[in-house]
């Protein structure tokens, strides 16, 4: 195992320019009961890059980015985003801290009383303060556009098939022009048409709000499709890391059962 | 892996010997720490709906929402549940009061009845029922679903947002809806005195109110404002700490009930006690 992160490790380190990173986890521990589901975490996402983080069911990917954003409360180590240390921050530090990130979950999570359109309205009303009805509508407009749904508007959420919520879902999180993006399995129960038309839509979301994102992933085709950088996270810990291509011509018996 | 030891050894500070617990120790004090966490978590939750309740963003849209649900839904329900109260504690009153030749007291005894605690438990027993348990499972399902993890990440805090203005239109819809089940309670008792008698509507109302006083209907009303807290916030916290599975919205549903109607008749019975000391 040693061998397989030291390789991959020198090939991103010669890759990669120096620069602050948007977010920094150092030596993060995460435990349920007796279960500890993050033993030793530690990484760095960097401005504009999607990192892709890699894994089996029950990894800990999940909870990684529950971490990120203080849903879940972490044991020890550290998370630093954007300069702050997510674990030392009082509640109205933390909401100043979420506005500047997107969070896609697994499910879409979009608000079943509420019209699309409401659900659009909804982050908008409350992070962005000062905009006027018209500029709101705009917004909501363009996010929609963006994802290719400007028809859905008026609909409910139960009237969306399952590509179509995390599509929404996905507008719903860049509408507020957040600085970072953190993505939970954003293609998981979608055929491949749609898991592709997902995966483009993460790339230009990347290009045209300039985010960083981190992406949690056991759909290949997804990290291939999105990622500039990888990580592999096994039984709670950082496994390897590296860019794509080392992943494709890794020996690792782990990796190549991802890479198959 | 590392093997636990299922019996933990204390120290006894006196003599400095270990000691064993037995599994029957351990079982009771995890049942007592439970048992504390949850008194703990529910003063937690107290405190946060309190603090949000005084914030600057409070959603009054979502309040008059949550009043509109809880007070014109289940107006229909309350008003049948309480014309049918009266009726019937009409026609069953009648005969014992005939024996002594009391028929005439029947529109004041029903008046009192309804008015102190009759309308109140009803409608309160209903609303736990009704928006209790509605809270709970449309809280629960949020949180399986992840919408309140999605509110709370999108920087808007879910208590504010879905407990505050649920617990308030609770605390202001259920005295409205109480008042509602006396005056249609009264209603079906006259109808139920008319059944074997004849007496006009505003003759039966004037016998009702003669007997009726302020000390009978403050007292009344005052404790509905705290069965509608106790509601709210029992079907708030239900579904608020459901668990992650589909079956923790039933289970979150069914405990808001139980425990709010429970609750309930506790409070009314605090609450009867202090008005007999109070008069």
């Amino acid at each position: 195992m040693m061998n397989t992160q030291n390789h991959i490790n020198s090939s991103v380190s010669s890759g990669t320019k120096i620069q602050e990173p948007m977010i920094e986890i150092r030596n993060l521990k995460k435990s349920f009961g007796n279960q500890q589901v993050l033993k030793d975490v530690s990484l760095k996402l960097f401005n504009g890059e999607n990192l892709v983080v890699l894994g089996k069911s029950g990894s800990g990917k999940s909870v990684l980015i529950k971490c990120i954003v203080r849903l879940l409360i972490h044991d020890a180590g550290t998370i630093d985003v954007l300069g702050n240390d997510v674990g030392l921050l009082n509640p109205r530090e933390l909401g100043e801290l979420r506005m500047k990130i997107g969070f896609l979950f697994q499910s879409g999570a979009l608000y079943d009383s509420m019209t699309v359109k409401q659900n659009l309205e909804f982050p908008l009303r409350r992070i962005r303060k000062n905009l006027t009805e018209a500029e709101i509508d705009q917004k909501v407009i363009e996010a929609l556009e963006n994802v290719g749904l400007a028809d859905a508007l008026n609909k409910m959420p139960s009237q969306l098939s399952g590509g179509m919520r995390k599509r929404i879902s996905l507008a719903r999180t860049v509408v507020v022009d957040p600085l970072i993006m953190l993505y939970d399995e954003p293609t998981t129960g979608l055929d491949p048409v749609t898991s592709d038309e997902i995966s483009a839509l993460i790339n230009k979301v990347q290009q045209k709000y300039k985010t960083s994102s981190i992406i949690i992933t056991h759909d290949i085709e997804c990290a291939r499709a999105t990622a500039n950088r990888l990580i592999m996270l096994k039984d709670g810990e950082v496994y390897t890391e590296g860019k794509i291509e080392d992943f494709d011509h890794s020996a690792d018996p782990l990796i190549k059962s991802f890479f198959k | 892996m590392k093997k636990l030891n299922p019996v933990p050894k204390l120290k006894n500070f006196a003599t400095g010997q270990s000691i064993r617990l037995s599994e029957k120790t351990i079982e009771k004090s995890e049942t007592a720490n439970t048992f504390f966490s949850g008194i703990g978590d529910v003063t937690l939750f107290l405190k946060r709906i309190f603090k949000e309740t005084f914030s600057r963003d409070f959603e009054f849209k979502e309040f008059l929402r949550q009043c509109y649900h809880i007070g014109n839904k289940s107006l229909p329900l309350i008003a049948l549940t309480g014309a049918i109260m009266g009726l019937v504690f009409t026609i069953q009153s009648r005969p014992a009061l005939a024996k002594f030749g009391a028929v005439n007291m029947l529109p004041g005894m029903v008046a009192v009845s309804m008015i102190r605690e009759i309308g109140p438990i009803i409608t309160a027993l209903i609303c736990a029922g009704k928006i209790g348990s509605g809270m709970g499972a449309e809280l629960g399902s949020m949180k399986v679903t992840e919408q309140i993890d999605a509110m709370e990440v999108s920087a808007t805090s879910p208590v504010r947002y879905l407990v505050v203005p649920r617990v308030l239109a609770a605390i202001f819809m259920i005295p409205i809806l109480v008042l509602f089940a006396d005056a249609f309670g009264m209603f079906g008792s006259w109808i139920g005195i008319n059944m074997k008698g004849d007496v006009n509507f505003s003759l039966y109302f004037y016998q009702a109110f003669a007997s009726v006083s302020f000390g009978d209907f403050i007292p009344a009303l005052v404790k509905t404002f705290f069965f509608g807290a106790v509601i709210g916030l029992v079907g708030c916290y239900k579904g608020f700490t459901a668990g992650r599975g589909t079956e923790s919205v039933g289970i979150a549903a069914n405990s808001a009930v139980v425990v709010a109607s429970l609750l309930v008749i506790v409070v009314d019975m605090i609450a009867v006690q202090i008005t007999d000391l109070l008069t």
